[in-house]
């Protein structure tokens, strides 16, 4: 039986070629597959490189003192700046922040360590995780609805609005951080006489910090660069803010009404802002690198 | 604790006592507060919903379902219908979807199939990053100042030649689709191929090793194991990221032209529900506020269905992944 | 089996437990959910002395010691019959809070886990949480001696404990358990993650520590339990409900068990038939 099995098969099996064929089909179609692959991820990453190219050259040409410390220019007007936004941007950022990194910390400490398997967990992890795809300007309409129709434009409805934005960002990076403790650590701190609240306190959040910080610094960047919720809730001024409750300037607001403009003018400092804004958005992703490079 | 009756067992040297009673009231206050701060989340999106719902309710028991194939916004006769931006949100999304979808997974598989060495691998994927963390009103601007004029010769000599195609039956005059969906395209191709990443390192060293093992060329183990494998994360991707275009605003409300028409043609203006929002918010009178809330409350349901189905299509490629299903 | 049952009551019961046990343990039933981990294993933990926990891995040795401070606590499953009674007083007590007992029955564990803070800190961890005012230094000073860890950090102990290295780490962790004083230690398998110089530093450690405090010692090496502990507690595996359910066979002078056990299991066992 093996007999036949084995000099039939010598008999059919053909000459076997180990060497490389070039023009064989397969080898030609992953040489194809190969090269279009690396087209694709060459074009993709031009566009990073146009609108890098575009920032320095018309924002750079256009960011000196004067641009950072003026106000923006009226219609026909020549010169001016956007002092005014970059300062309403780091204060509806730091409203934002001061929001929703405390509610994130403690939303995150109750899903990652007091109570990681209840249904209130896993529900308010899910809702988290569909406000990260949630359109920020609903954000926007959201703060309009509660803030805006009876308070007015504001500083503070802008803040609100990139607090919603950050909070489920912030909830599910610090979640995320607080889970990667090795439990190890968590136990030798129970094992020492802690209460819960202690174990967090002293172990969890020391331990988790490096990576709940790289979350919040990117919310924080992501937040710096939102536009669309404040459109309707802090509104735009031409005027240095003297208040919270009152419609204040950002970046992106004054990119956009100065991009639409047809005053050469503003469209030159339209290109400064954005460097500028880009440069805020920048650090706070450099930022987080750093620290979540600095890992124990 | 004020009886501890562990206290005379004790030897006399030890340090250790019972938590104080502040400590015990800080433990119990701590908890609650991170209890209630759990809820908050839940009670947000509650809240969210109910707020808008809330102030579109008129403007629905008014325009009912003709508010959906309505298709003129005129605030002075009150007539509402938003049939061209469910048009031109769906019509963008899904042309930005093909083309980021194609670069993201091509993009996935170049960083995740030993194409390039870790390093390069590296930067590549920094670049990817930096493109999602550029703003997208910066995205807008460089929108209207280099794309709009790249795409005009191209798009002239299209509608010239081959206009009788009803996808190029317009001329590009400014603003219009296909920037809006390059443009998109690009913002939404950052999550594609993070998530596409993420689904083809889920797949086991093993499963690599084996289609090699069977003598499959590079492109062969990519396209018949490690794609097929990596399927229901792409997917995931691909809908997450349709939802990302769905709700992106700025960028189209700079580029699409802002235009109430349903029409075939790339290079013809559009208008999508976010930029509805973005362009007539700020200065609408209650009446048309109160149709904005029934648009968003629009744009709120589709994305919401769209998320939903990503998040779960995700949960099922964890689940598959960890041997659940 | 029901034999084998009878003569784990009558050894156990052989064994006298002295007057001045600090622990009674008797674990009767121990689940994790519906599966049975341990049963019928009644101990005591006499006071000075070393009381060591050995037999086959699955044998719920670590199961038992962890039940002793309520580290079990933590798994949400875990359930148990019986009673563990702390200087004759119930540690599972309705008024107990577990948070006590951990403070007075101290941990050193399997992994070396050292917090990621200064050697200091680590050590002084327990003492500041127990509010601890006085000297804090010299504290912490004399449980580094004591775990022999001073003179090879007392001139960086401000860096972090994690960067010391595998028999380092564990020497700091059972630094930061002897800190407070507590009364009972309980070391969970302290040297299986270290290598054999190592071992011995922590075993002539357990050594000088029996002196002060009472301790619970679970280990899966023989030769160990044979050179540090007075007494010995060797459990075994019962698989024949199904799932592998530990319990105790025998307890005795550590010399008893190794020279003249008087159970065919701990003989074999103890002459290396399997492990």
């Amino acid at each position: 039986m093996s007999d036949i099995d084995l000099s039939s098969t010598a008999q059919a099996a053909p000459v076997m070629r180990l060497e490389r064929q070039p023009f064989e089909l397969r080898a030609m179609k992953s040489g194809l597959l190969t090269g279009l692959t690396w087209l694709i991820a060459i074009l993709g990453s031009i566009p990073l490189f146009s609108v890098i190219v575009m920032l320095v050259m018309q924002g750079g040409a256009r960011l000196d003192l004067e641009a950072l410390t003026s106000l923006p220019p009226a219609g026909f007007e020549m010169g001016g700046g956007f002092a005014n936004a970059i300062i309403g941007t780091l204060v509806m950022v730091a409203i934002a922040t001061a929001i929703s990194v405390p509610l994130g910390l403690l939303a995150a400490v109750y899903l990652a360590v007091l109570d990681p398997h209840s249904r209130l967990s896993s529900v308010a992890r899910f809702v988290a995780k569909t406000l990260t795809g949630f359109p920020s300007i609903l954000a926007g309409v959201f703060t309009y609805a509660v803030l805006v129709i009876s308070f007015g434009y504001s500083a503070l409805a802008g803040g609100v609005a990139l607090a919603v934005l950050m909070l489920p960002t912030v909830v599910l990076a610090a979640e995320e951080a607080m889970k990667q403790v090795p439990q190890k650590m968590t136990d030798a701190a129970f094992g020492m006489g802690c209460t819960r609240s202690q174990v967090i306190w002293k172990v969890v959040l020391p331990t988790g910090l490096p990576g709940i910080l790289t979350g919040i610094m990117l919310a924080v960047a992501g937040a710096a660069g939102e536009s669309a919720p404040l459109l309707f809730t802090a509104l735009f001024s031409n005027y240095f803010m003297t208040e919270l409750m009152e419609p204040t300037a950002s970046l992106s607001i004054l990119i956009y009404n100065f991009s639409a403009m047809p005053f050469d003018n503003q469209i030159e400092l339209a290109w400064a802002a954005s460097l500028v804004l880009v440069l805020i958005v920048l650090v706070f992703n450099i930022l987080a690198r750093l620290i979540g490079r600095s890992k124990v | 604790m004020a009886s501890n009756p562990f206290k005379n067992a004790a030897s006399a040297s030890t340090v250790s006592g019972p938590p104080s009673g502040g400590d015990y009231l800080a433990d119990s206050v701590f908890r609650t507060v991170a209890l209630t701060c759990a809820a908050l989340i839940v009670v947000l999106i509650l809240y969210i919903l109910w707020e808008i719902g809330g102030l579109a309710v008129p403007a629905m028991a008014q325009h009912g379902l003709g508010f959906v194939s309505g298709t003129s916004w005129n605030v002075s006769q009150e007539e509402f219908g938003v049939l061209p931006e469910i048009w031109g949100t769906l019509y963008s999304s899904l042309l930005a979807l093909v083309l980021g979808g194609v670069f993201g997974v091509a993009i996935a598989i170049f960083l995740t199939q030993d194409f390039i060495h870790a390093r390069l691998a590296a930067v590549f994927r920094t670049i990817v990053e930096l493109l999602a963390a550029i703003p997208s009103v910066v995205y807008g601007l460089w929108g209207i100042y280099v794309v709009i004029p790249l795409l005009r010769p191209g798009a002239e000599w299209l509608h010239q030649h081959l206009g009788f195609i009803p996808l190029f039956g317009t001329e590009l005059s400014g603003p219009g689709l296909a920037p809006a969906a390059l443009v998109l395209a690009i913002m939404i191709l950052p999550t594609v191929a993070a998530i596409s990443v993420d689904a083809f390192r889920r797949i086991p060293y093993k499963v690599k090793e084996a289609a090699y093992g069977m003598g499959t060329t590079r492109w062969e183990a990519i396209l018949k194991v490690m794609l097929p494998t990596a399927s229901s994360g792409i997917l995931a991707a691909l809908v997450l990221g349709f939802g990302r275009a769905l709700g992106e605003t700025m960028a189209l409300a700079m580029l699409i032209g802002n235009s109430n028409q349903i029409n075939l043609s790339l290079f013809a203006p559009a208008n999508t529900l976010a930029s509805l929002l973005a362009s007539s918010f700020p200065e609408a009178g209650q009446v048309e506020v109160q149709a904005l809330m029934y648009a968003a409350v629009v744009l709120l349901v589709i994305t919401l269905i769209v998320n939903i189905a990503g998040l779960a299509i995700q949960q099922y490629t964890v689940r598959k992944f960890e041997g659940k299903t | 089996m029901s034999a084998t049952a009878e003569a784990v009551t009558s050894s156990a019961a052989a064994f006298s437990p002295v007057a001045d046990a600090v622990i009674d343990c008797d674990l009767k039933k121990v689940f994790y959910g519906d599966f049975l981990a341990v049963r019928d294993s009644r101990l005591p933990i006499e006071k000075g002395k070393i009381t060591g926990f050995i037999g086959p891995s699955g044998c719920g040795k670590s199961t038992v010691l962890r039940s002793l401070n309520r580290m079990n606590d933590l798994i949400p499953t875990f359930r148990f019959e019986g009673h563990v009674k702390y200087h004759g007083q119930d540690v599972y007590g309705k008024k107990v809070d577990p948070v006590v007992v951990r403070r007075y029955i101290g941990m050193v564990f399997q992994q070396p886990n050292p917090f990621s803070m200064s050697i200091y800190d680590n050590v002084a961890f327990g003492l500041r949480l127990n509010r601890f005012k006085g000297d804090m230094d010299e504290r912490v000073q004399k449980a580094l001696e004591r775990s022999a860890l001073w003179n090879e950090v007392k001139d960086k102990l401000s860096n972090s404990g994690l960067s010391l290295s595998g028999g380092q780490q564990q020497r700091l962790c059972i630094a930061r358990a002897i800190a407070t004083e507590p009364d009972v230690l309980l070391m969970d398998e302290p040297c299986s993650a270290l290598d054999p110089i190592a071992t011995r530093q922590v075993e002539e450690l357990m050594l000088e520590l029996k002196e002060r405090y009472t301790v619970a010692l679970v280990t899966h090496n023989m030769q160990q339990a044979m050179r540090v502990a007075d007494t010995t507690a060797f459990f075994g595996v019962d698989i024949s409900a199904g799932g592998r359910t530990g319990y105790l066979v025998e307890m005795g002078e550590t010399k008893q068990i190794f020279e003249d056990p008087q159970e065919q299991l701990t003989k074999q066992y103890v002459a290396g038939e399997f492990s």
